[in-house]
């Protein structure tokens, strides 16, 4: 059975892993490959690698940084962050990307999609979206508005609606961050995760808000999410790894076991 | 006469541009390979397993090998049975063709590639149990049912039922490994799979020196 993926998050900035609320007021948390070196012995499913400050800086990926973490571990990583084109995404899969995210990019140009997913597949594309909470309106059905560079710019548009148009598109999988709910520990955004993965048949991982085992237990349950994660309170040590997947485990829900030997 | 092998069995994994090999090749040299790219024919050399990894649609990924010249030596090596490991789309091009994109692919195992489309979710991307159907080197201290990691949408259907070494559920029940003498194609990622990936890995390379000197 397909287990639910635990998946903590580095946000990287300048080669380090930072950590703010609502991606300001960042804080240093360690060196990327160490952490997800670290991440991955205490069972991650998988590694998200955000450069976060990519995309508001106008460059690429830091290429070198997500090499250094792909040789150190030898589990799934996606890595997201300032990926424009086609050969954005060539280069960050070359440098050991098992999936590359897109974000910012694909909202100013959702063709984008299409030319990542013609030529690397969907499964290798994972679009990822920023909601908040907006005033519902015509352009805005489900109160859900679409927002980039980090939250600071509204676009306009409806996250759920967004997220249909970007797996017709080509997606392969949604990451959907609750952007009113990062860093606050208040918890997923269980209404919006419900609406997304209601409407779409990729994969979604949830993120934002998460400070407890039993939120994420609530994302996969009531949020249908298939994957839950998060950042600050995995490297704060709040909460550990094997904590969550107790605490999904005693909810029912199907997790990977770490190897007999480990 | 066979001269005395020494040394790490040498891996030759063929690069046309489907993805990721710096984890591949990070896996086996961890799995006790000196792993070597082969772009061109000339790369294979004297190389004791080839492996052909990779990631995407089939379509491409055959117009990307013919254009290297790398189909017809993919075909010699499997018919004169040396060791060859598909992962992911290297397996499902083993397979005759594909519904994805109708393409026309390496037709060494009779079948074809079919979309997943009983799956919940698709495509089909996590952790997922590997369960035994027949004993295999290649899963040795490799307990069935482990988890294994997957990202893909369609699965080979292979029409001899035999080649089935493992299978997987998701929606229903495919094949995740397959295997005719010594060809093994697996469609999770050894190489992203933890531990037991890097154990499969081992297993993998360790049987292709021993078949050698046999």
């Amino acid at each position: 059975m397909l287990r639910r993926r635990v998946i903590p998050c580095l946000d990287v900035a300048a080669g380090r892993v930072v950590k703010g609320t609502r991606f300001v007021d960042l804080r240093d948390q360690g060196d990327p490959p160490e952490l997800a070196e670290r991440y991955a012995a205490e069972g991650a499913d998988e590694i998200v690698f955000l450069d976060i400050t990519a995309a508001p800086e106008g460059r690429s990926t830091l290429l070198d940084i997500v090499e250094r973490t792909a040789r150190r571990v030898f589990i799934p990583l996606t890595v997201g962050g300032g990926v424009g084109s086609v050969d954005d995404m060539r280069g960050v899969l070359r440098a050991g990307a098992d999936k590359v995210g897109l974000n910012s990019r694909a909202v100013a140009d959702p063709a984008l999609i299409g030319r990542c997913a013609a030529r690397f597949g969907s499964q290798a594309v994972v679009v990822a979206i920023d909601a908040r909470l907006a005033a519902k309106s015509q352009a805005i059905p489900t109160g859900y508005e679409v927002v980039v560079n980090g939250g600071r710019d509204a676009m306009g548009i409806d996250a759920v609606e967004w997220a249909q148009r970007a797996v017709a598109l080509g997606a392969g999988e949604l990451l959907v961050t609750a952007i009113d709910r990062d860093g606050t520990g208040r918890g997923y955004d269980t209404d919006l995760l419900r609406q997304i993965t209601a409407a779409v048949r990729v994969p979604v991982i949830a993120s934002g808000g998460a400070a407890a085992p039993a939120d994420f237990v609530a994302a996969v349950r009531d949020g249908g999410a298939d994957a839950v994660l998060a950042a600050g309170i995995f490297h704060r040590r709040e909460v550990s790894i094997a904590q969550v997947k107790q605490a999904m485990a005693a909810a029912g829900l199907p997790v990977r076991h770490m190897e007999a030997t480990a | 006469m066979t001269p005395p092998v020494a040394g790490p069995v040498r891996v030759a994994v063929v690069d046309y541009g489907a993805g990721n090999l710096v984890s591949i090749e990070q896996a086996l040299a961890a799995a006790g390979a000196l792993v070597r790219r082969v772009l061109h024919e000339g790369d294979i050399g004297d190389a004791e397993l080839l492996v052909v990894p990779g990631v995407g649609a089939s379509a491409p990924a055959m117009d990307r090998l013919r254009g290297a010249g790398l189909v017809d030596p993919i075909l010699r090596w499997i018919a004169a049975d040396k060791p060859f490991l598909g992962i992911c789309l290297g397996m499902q091009l083993l397979f005759a063709s594909s519904d994805e994109d109708g393409a026309e692919t390496l037709g060494v195992l009779p079948g074809r590639c079919v979309r997943l489309d009983e799956a919940p979710t698709l495509p089909h991307t996590g952790w997922n149990q590997v369960e035994a159907r027949t004993a295999h080197p290649a899963f040795s201290g490799i307990a069935s049912g482990a988890d294994f990691y997957f990202v893909h949408s369609y699965v080979g259907q292979p029409i001899d039922d035999a080649i089935v070494l493992a299978e997987t559920e998701h929606g229903r029940p495919f094949p995740s490994a397959v295997a005719a003498r010594r060809l093994l194609g697996v469609q999770f990622h050894p190489e992203r799979s933890g531990a037991d990936g890097l154990r499969m890995l081992a297993n993998v390379v360790a049987a292709s020196r021993a078949s050698g000197v046999a």
